[in-house]
């Protein structure tokens, strides 16, 4: 397939749309809007439903109800809007009913700004909602790579049944990038035989519900919940390295940033600084292999981020005490240039040998 | 001499016991709702989405698929459902708390955008599983938990009238209220119900049928007295009438 210069927020739609998604519950919010208003028009071309819902709150029920008849179903949103979907996600992952949701994160607390931010990262990460759970995190550094991992994140939602998140700040949301989507198209459904669409020859009545008020019941079923977080964990985790095998310093960043930091990377090796980076790209389940092979080697590791601190945390839960973790971040919507974490990183190693 | 069985069980129910206190007509209402998706040989074809509060259970006794929603997006959940699934029957049941308090945006939109699903809606003008707090259909001068003293206006405000206000929207296509307070108004409760969902069949849009029901046990009076506080109190307040009846439907 040719390559399509396209903007972030429509080859999620657009990429969604490859992966079978055919329904679409949205609100309007910034800086997400070209991706409800491509689904607007795009849905029913391929004889799907756009749907424009009154509040992000309906949007994630409405996600809920078409996800258990088993369709691939997705939403969209902004920071403020994700804190309101939080309800929806969090019966989402108690029911076990698949959804991809896409948050397109901007400055905050509160209504913050409509700039670009990282600083939904704890929300993200820690399931967000109320309950014991977790759902996959994909932080996409591209926009051919939110075009390859689109599909891979419906997969994920189906074959745990469970909401996944696609987190991407604002950058990625609006910046515009050529992109080549698979010529894979999916034809055929997982089958769901737990989907509510009528008891027609299947014998019996199908409940979906995440309410059990025997105590005993809940902890089992929140036992299985566990087992299958565990599951993802093993299987789903995903990250990239660059120039980490010689590293003495790595940073560690995800999204647009970590783009932003291999260009000062780039600069710092020109100089003479031996630094390289692990990128997550699951920011949950949060990769755990990249730092246990190199934390006994490098004399320290640096989380960029465009927040006030926020994935610096895991960062060090991973490097356990082995290296000193600093962080590094700009926020409110401030992106960081490469020469201030270029600088940054001259800082951490102790200044350029002449 | 053979016996001939003059009642049955709906199959429309499951054989499980409900929870609802003595008195409580939501299991009155859950047979006439079971007892309509028998006879119009729809259950196979239904979806019922369930709401929290006293019906929150309502998945273990409609024998039919059934989703269960957070608390007043039922119609939201609703509506995601018959989106995907055009050709089926989808209901939800919802008493006054989760309808007319929490979810009363979801409610009003799903009714403005015409959304083809039916509504049962049943109010006893209390929160009951909660332990009796205020609704916003509880009547002046009802005493309950967050108001002791019997409602007043000026603090607590007025009761709210769920189907005039959604009748007032284009998006409706059918919106009565009936009760459940003797057998007649059941009888006529019945045929509301089945109007909904044959309206509902014939994709001709939203319906929502608002069922007066009684709470025994937070009214702080026995069955009897329910039933007759029904009729003396509420139906003054709530009177019984097709709020709406597009041509198209009649």
């Amino acid at each position: 397939m040719a390559k399509l210069l396209m903007k972030g927020n429509e080859v999620i739609a657009e990429a969604a749309v490859k992966a079978g998604c055919r329904y679409f519950f949205g609100y309007p919010i910034t800086p997400q809007n070209e991706l409800v208003t491509y689904m607007a028009k795009r849905l029913p071309e391929v004889g799907g439903v756009f749907l424009q819902a009154e509040s992000e709150i309906a949007a994630i029920n409405m996600v809920y109800g078409a996800a258990g008849t088993g369709a691939r179903v997705m939403t969209s949103t902004s920071s403020p809007g994700y804190s309101l979907k939080q309800e929806g996600i969090s019966y989402l992952s108690g029911a076990e009913l698949p959804a991809v949701i896409c948050n397109i994160s901007r400055g905050g607390p509160g209504l913050g700004n409509i700039q670009p931010a990282q600083s939904d990262y704890f929300q993200a990460t820690r399931g967000g909602g109320h309950g014991d759970y977790y759902l996959p995190v994909f932080a996409p550094a591209s926009l051919q790579e939110v075009a390859d991992l689109m599909g891979d994140a419906f997969d994920v939602a189906d074959k745990y049944r469970t909401p996944v998140l696609i987190l991407a700040d604002g950058v990625l949301g609006q910046m515009m990038e050529p992109v080549e989507f698979s010529d894979k198209v999916v034809e055929e459904l997982p089958k769901k035989d737990w989907a509510t669409t009528g008891t027609r020859g299947d014998g019996g009545p199908k409940i979906i519900t995440s309410l059990d008020l025997d105590i005993g019941g809940l902890e089992a079923h929140n036992s299985r919940l566990k087992d299958k977080f565990e599951n993802i964990t093993k299987n789903e985790i995903r990250y990239e390295e660059y120039e980490i095998e010689d590293a003495e310093y790595i940073l560690v960043a995800y999204g647009s940033v970590a783009r932003i930091a291999m260009s000062a990377i780039k600069l710092a090796r020109k100089a003479g600084i031996k630094v390289g980076l692990i990128r997550p790209i699951t920011l949950w389940p949060y990769p755990q292999e990249p730092f246990i092979k190199t934390r006994d080697k490098v004399k320290g590791y640096m989380s960029v981020e465009m927040s006030a601190g926020q994935m610096v945390e895991d960062v060090r839960l991973a490097v356990n005490g082995h290296a000193p973790v600093s962080f590094y971040g700009r926020n409110g919507g401030v992106i960081p240039t490469h020469e201030e974490i270029y600088e940054k990183i001259v800082q951490l190693s102790g200044g350029v040998k002449a | 001499m053979t016996m001939k069985p003059v009642f049955k069980k709906t199959k429309g129910l499951t054989e499980k016991a409900t929870h609802y206190c003595p008195g409580c007509t939501h299991g009155i209402i859950h047979r006439v709702v079971a007892e309509v998706l028998e006879e119009m040989d729809v259950l196979e074809d239904t979806i019922g989405v369930a709401s929290v509060g006293c019906s929150v259970m309502t998945y273990e006794y409609f024998n039919c698929d059934m989703t269960q929603s957070a608390h007043g997006r039922a119609p939201a959940v609703a509506t995601g459902i018959k989106r995907v699934l055009p050709d089926r029957i989808v209901f939800t049941y919802q008493g006054d708390g989760d309808l007319a308090a929490i979810g009363i945006s979801e409610a009003i939109h799903a009714a403005a955008r015409g959304e083809n699903i039916t509504i049962i809606f049943v109010n006893n003008a209390i929160y009951g599983m909660t332990g009796g707090q205020m609704a916003p259909t509880t009547l002046i001068g009802q005493k309950t938990i967050t108001s002791p003293e019997g409602r007043e206006s000026v603090s607590q405000g007025l009761p709210m009238r769920v189907s005039e206000m959604i009748a007032t929207l284009d998006g409706a296509a059918y919106i009565e209220r009936v009760s459940s307070h003797d057998v007649p108004h059941i009888a006529k409760m019945k045929k509301a119900i089945k109007k909904a969902f044959e309206i509902q069949k014939k994709g001709l849009g939203f319906t929502m049928i608002e069922v007066l029901s009684t709470c025994p046990t937070n009214w702080g009076i026995d069955a009897i007295e329910s039933l007759e506080w029904v009729k003396e109190n509420m139906i003054p307040v709530y009177p019984l009438k097709v709020f709406k009846n597009l041509e198209e439907v009649k």
